[in-house]
């Protein structure tokens, strides 16, 4: 059970939080780019081993969505 | 046989008991393996594999054999473990894996078979294509107990906790860590998995800071939060351990097992070590005890196993064991491996540079041979009991789950923890009382960062002779057990060194060496011994197996506490809920809300009760309870902007007062959900997501807002039960309407389709909303939810002159499908995409670049043999087909699945059978007949367009 920073609430505990995913940048305007740019912000994570971007929601407490880099070796949170 | 003195039971209160259906007797204080001890109970269960007869080995998590089923008080446990398990009065415990019972197992002759059982030979033997005809039979011949079909009604509850330090383990090495981390001011939980505290000193009696032993433990266990019985039994992320306390001894109700969740800022392992068996012939004969075991059972439970002992032993541990069976009255001789004995062997017999070289009886051990390791010579001893101590492994489990490394240690013939500070006791290799109080003592020292009290005090011990390093004796073609569990031999890792499988943990899955309830807590470290050997490595680059959480066997039934049924998954109530049960309701599950789902009159079947209300609701006026349809009301000078961004339909030129049916998809393209939109002001929306949809349309809008457009000035709220609304719907919709008394002009001018306009009815603010899912005239009134009843019941008097009758989901989903309106996840799946459902102009007309837009200009999407929504008209006007049936056609050797059946109902205005389905290229195909596949079963449909009643849309105006 890791302990998850929110910038509002604080060092919380992970059950309070939903896992969003490798942060994607959405390229815009969506209607100008090609097919393959666009299936790779839809489809493609790069799942790195070791420091991980990801977002997190705190569903369970204030709402806020939020960036961290963690370590997905170590689960050890480097950066919020 | 039980002593008549000593021990820790309570003679004062026998306990009766039943073993395989035999009326027995043990104490208070007693577990059920002391006490099947006590009652000369040799076999307690018939191996895994084999059916060999099997006898207890331990007397703690360590146990490979005695797992037995367990009846008390109406509860049953398939597979307890026996030396963990404490006696109860009345209790009924079966030994499991054999037929009829294991003293008496038919099974047994399989044993005469196992040099064609050997490593593997699962993988090898039962494979595809008949996997599935031995797979049943395999089954019922190996394994261990069964699972009744009894509902568990034990209570079983959660706590959490935190704390500056916990520590694993109530002997003289946690106790000293506790003591030393309370006076430095720390708050400290110590979890012990045994009934009572005090670990190595519950066995052996022992002086510390000049008192007795269990007194000075008494006298620390006041200084922290002390919990006994209590197994951490994983180490988690952030210092979260998992803790399961069993609670033997509350009452029925009360409790019976409770999960911790503990958060320790810091942690020391006092974790103690568990004793190695020795590889040798015929090593797994009812009656071969660890040397340890037979001392606990001796001490603790005043119970000898045996008169006439042999101690085979390579380590100075057994010695303390010779001495306490001689006390006791036994006969006891000493095979020492070593050739030098390095113990006080004061008036024991002993045995130099000797070992056991075979044993003999069939139901249990009557013989050993004795002998040098070469086997030069050999002399055979009656024996009744053979204790052995092979040495020792630490157990690093939970010091290891949490991260810790290992180290292979070629003194102590140990993997030993590189923990510092945050090991302490035998965990670390020590041998003796005053290291481990040392080790416990700066442990909870260093923790603590000061408040030195000055270490325990306990005499001395003697310097502790060497362990020899032992891991096979002999090459006889007996087998030599490795894995009691999991009758595992040493023949069987060496063949799988040779069939390839180096690593440890190929080995462990091959073989499976290490797996069950034990987890190899006593067969890993000789089973990769053996392996390093057989492969001319060395233990250390061998290395173990990853140790992961759980440590000893968790109840699911723990890890889920109160988390089950209607508290994990609460299903919501209408709020006129009584109302509906009085009028008949039938409720249902619909997407957790209770809704109902018919209204039966007595006597009336479910089909009849849908196609009466269907029929009223078309033919004259009907009344729905829609309070549970989702209501989010969206505020902000960028609502408009906002929401354009997201849905896919154009909002932001939505009028005041207007609603609009709109689809949300995923940036995948893919439907999402569907709603109704209202516009109420220039700044202010109220969306009405699907009932089971809303929460997650809700967080879609919040994610969306906060990751992609943070700056636009936009809210959102969920007021779904803030509001009760019932939909009234049918011709005479309009003339119920006017009678209600509310502050809103109802006609089709006032109020036109999809037109919302806030009022009050009986001075209660009000809000009515012209729109249908029904095909016909529908208004939809909501009052705030207190008002409901009184809403509801005002309504039904007001319809009763009109034939009004309520009607529920079924009805709904009838009239619905005579329209072709869709379900969303009934019509839709995960690929539909708007364009599938023949929504394609907001596509054309919509310059905003919406959620999900740029997914719907790709090839894939503009495909046109894409799956196309249509209706099915079956051949059979009186046959509903099955949802899922198959849509397929063309010819002969080419026939495939064009698409299925997404819902289908007689229709009460057409009185016949239709369907709706997604079809392949279905638009193109309108007049095509199809056969519809289901169950091996055809029948025939013509495809065409999805609506079958009012295709004009007459019927909305009223």
């Amino acid at each position: 059970m890791l302990l998850l920073p929110c910038p509002h609430c604080g060092l919380r505990d992970e059950p309070e939080f939903s896992f969003g995913g490798e942060p994607a940048i959405r390229p815009v305007p969506a209607s100008t780019v090609d097919d393959a740019t666009w299936a790779d912000y839809v489809y493609l994570r790069q799942n790195e081993k070791g420091a991980h971007r990801e977002i997190w929601c705190h569903s369970g407490g204030c709402g806020q969505w939020f960036v961290l880099t963690r370590d997905t070796v170590t689960h050890a949170v480097i950066a919020p | 046989m039980r002593l008549s003195t000593g021990g820790r039971i309570d003679r004062s209160t026998p306990l009766a008991f039943t073993w395989d259906g035999r009326a027995m007797t043990g104490y208070a204080g007693d577990s059920i393996a002391s006490a099947l001890l006590a009652n000369g109970v040799k076999i307690v269960a018939r191996s895994f594999k084999y059916h060999r007869p099997r006898g207890i080995w331990g007397a703690w998590v360590d146990e490979p054999n005695a797992v037995v089923d367990v009846v008390w008080q109406g509860q049953h446990d398939p597979n307890a473990r026996a030396t963990l398990v404490p006696l109860r009065d009345g209790m009924a415990v079966r030994g499991v894996n054999a037929f009829p019972s294991v003293s008496f197992d038919l099974f047994g002759a399989i044993d005469a078979f196992s040099q064609f059982l050997p490593a593997g030979f699962y993988y090898k033997t039962f494979k595809w294509p008949n996997w599935q005809h031995y797979e049943p039979r395999i089954r019922a011949m190996a394994g261990l107990g069964r699972v009744g079909h009894q509902r568990d009604t034990r209570a079983y509850e959660t706590r959490h906790a935190k704390c500056d330090l916990l520590i694993v383990g109530g002997g003289p090495a946690g106790l000293a860590a506790l003591r030393a981390a309370a006076a430095g001011g720390l708050s400290v939980m110590l979890a012990d998995d045994q009934p009572a505290l005090g670990g190595s000193l519950l066995t052996d009696t022992a002086e510390i800071d000049g008192t007795d032993g269990l007194a000075w433990v008494a006298a620390v266990a006041r200084q922290g939060q002390v919990l006994s019985g209590t197994t951490v039994f994983g180490a988690y992320d952030d210092g979260s351990y998992g803790l399961l306390e069993a609670r033997n001894h509350a009452p029925a109700g009360w409790g019976q097992a409770r999960l911790w969740v503990v958060r320790a800022a810091k942690v020391i392992f006092a974790t103690g070590a568990i004793e190695r068996p020795l590889v040798f012939p015929d090593n797994d004969r009812p009656g071969i005890m660890s040397a340890d075991a037979v001392r606990r059972f001796l001490r603790g439970q005043a119970v000898l196993p045996g008169r006439s002992v042999v101690v085979a032993t390579n380590n100075d541990s057994a010695y303390a064991t010779a001495h306490a069976l001689q006390e006791a009255g036994a006969s006891v001789v000493v095979a020492d491996a070593r050739a030098v004995p390095g113990a006080i062997a004061d008036g024991l017999r002993v045995l130099p540079g000797t070992v056991p070289l075979g044993t003999g009886g069939r139901r249990g051990v009557s013989w050993v041979d004795l002998g040098p390791q070469d086997g030069a010579r050999r002399e055979r001893m009656p024996v009744d009991l053979l204790a052995v101590s092979g040495g020792w492994s630490p157990a690093v489990h939970l010091f290891s789950q949490g991260g810790g490394a290992l180290r292979w240690d070629i003194e102590r013939v140990a993997f030993v923890p590189e923990g510092g500070a945050t090991v302490a006791g035998s965990i670390t290799g020590a041998t003796d009382l005053p290291t481990c109080l040392a080790q416990g003592h700066a442990a909870g020292l260093a923790a603590a960062g000061g408040g030195d009290l000055g270490a325990p005090y306990s005499p001395p011990a003697p310097a502790a002779g060497a362990v020899l390093p032992l891991w096979q004796i002999g090459t006889s073609r007996r087998r030599q057990w490795v894995d009691l569990q999991n009758d595992v031999t040493a023949k069987d890792v060496g063949l799988a060194a040779a069939e390839g499988y180096r690593s440890v943990e190929h080995l462990k899955r091959y073989t499976t060496l290490g797996m069950a309830t034990d987890q190899g807590k006593t067969s890993n470290v000789n089973g990769l011994a053996l392996l390093a050997a057989a492969t001319g490595r060395s233990i250390a680059e061998v290395g173990t197996t990853k140790f992961r959480p759980p440590f000893t066997p968790v109840p699911l039934a723990a890890l889920a506490g109160s988390r089950f049924d209607r508290l994990v998954a609460p299903l919501r109530e209408l709020p006129v809920h009584h109302d509906h049960l009085a009028l008949g309701a039938e409720m249902r599950d619909y997407g957790g809300w209770a809704r109902p789902a018919c209204y039966q009159q007595i006597g009336e079947p479910v089909a009849a009760a849908i196609a009466r209300e269907a029929d009223n609701a078309r033919a004259r006026l009907g009344v729905f309870d829609g309070s549970s349809l989702g209501k989010i009301e969206v505020h902000g000078p960028d609502a408009a902007a906002f929401l354009n961004l997201i849905y896919y339909n154009e909002v932001a030129n939505l009028r005041p007062g207007r609603l609009r049916y709109c689809l949300v998809l995923r940036e995948t393209g893919v439907v999402f959900d569907d709603g109704v939109v209202g516009r109420l002001a220039a700044d202010r929306y109220l969306l009405s997501p699907s009932s089971s949809h809303t929460a997650g349309v809700l967080a879609m809008l919040q994610a969306w807002h906060q990751l992609e457009y943070p700056a636009m000035q936009v809210a959102f709220h969920d007021v779904t039960a803030a509001w009760a609304t019932f939909a009234v719907s049918g011709p005479r919709a309009r003339a119920l309407m006017q009678q209600l008394g509310s502050s809103v002009d109802v006609s089709d001018a006032g109020l036109p389709h999809m037109a919302v306009a806030d009022g009050s009815v009986q001075g209660v603010t009000c809000r009515i909303a012209r729109v249908s899912f029904t095909g016909d005239a529908s208004y939809e009134i909501s009052v705030p939810t207190g008002y409901a009843t009184a809403l509801w019941r005002h309504l039904l008097d007001l319809g009763a002159p009109l034939g009004m009758m309520p009607y529920g989901i079924e009805a709904l989903s009838v009239l619905r499908a005579e329209k072709g309106y869709i379900l969303i996840g009934t019509d839709t799946d995960g690929m539909t995409l708007p364009v599938d459902l023949g929504l394609d102009g907001p596509l054309r007309a919509k310059q905003v670049d919406f959620v999900g837009k740029r997914s719907l200009m790709t090839p894939d999407a503009k495909r046109a043999d894409r799956r196309q929504f249509v209706g099915l008209l079956p051949e059979d006007a009186n046959a509903v087909p099955a949802v899922g049936s198959h849509a397929v056609a063309g010819p002969r050797e080419a026939r495939r699945s064009l698409g299925w059946v997404t819902s289908a109902c007689m229709s009460p205005v057409l009185k016949r059978s239709i369907a709706l389905g997604m079809i392949e290229g279905g638009r193109a195909r309108l007049g095509e007949t199809v056969e519809l596949f289901h169950l091996g079963k055809i029948s025939r449909a013509t495809i065409c367009a999805p609506v079958f009643v009012d295709p004009a849309g007459e019927r909305l105006h009223g």
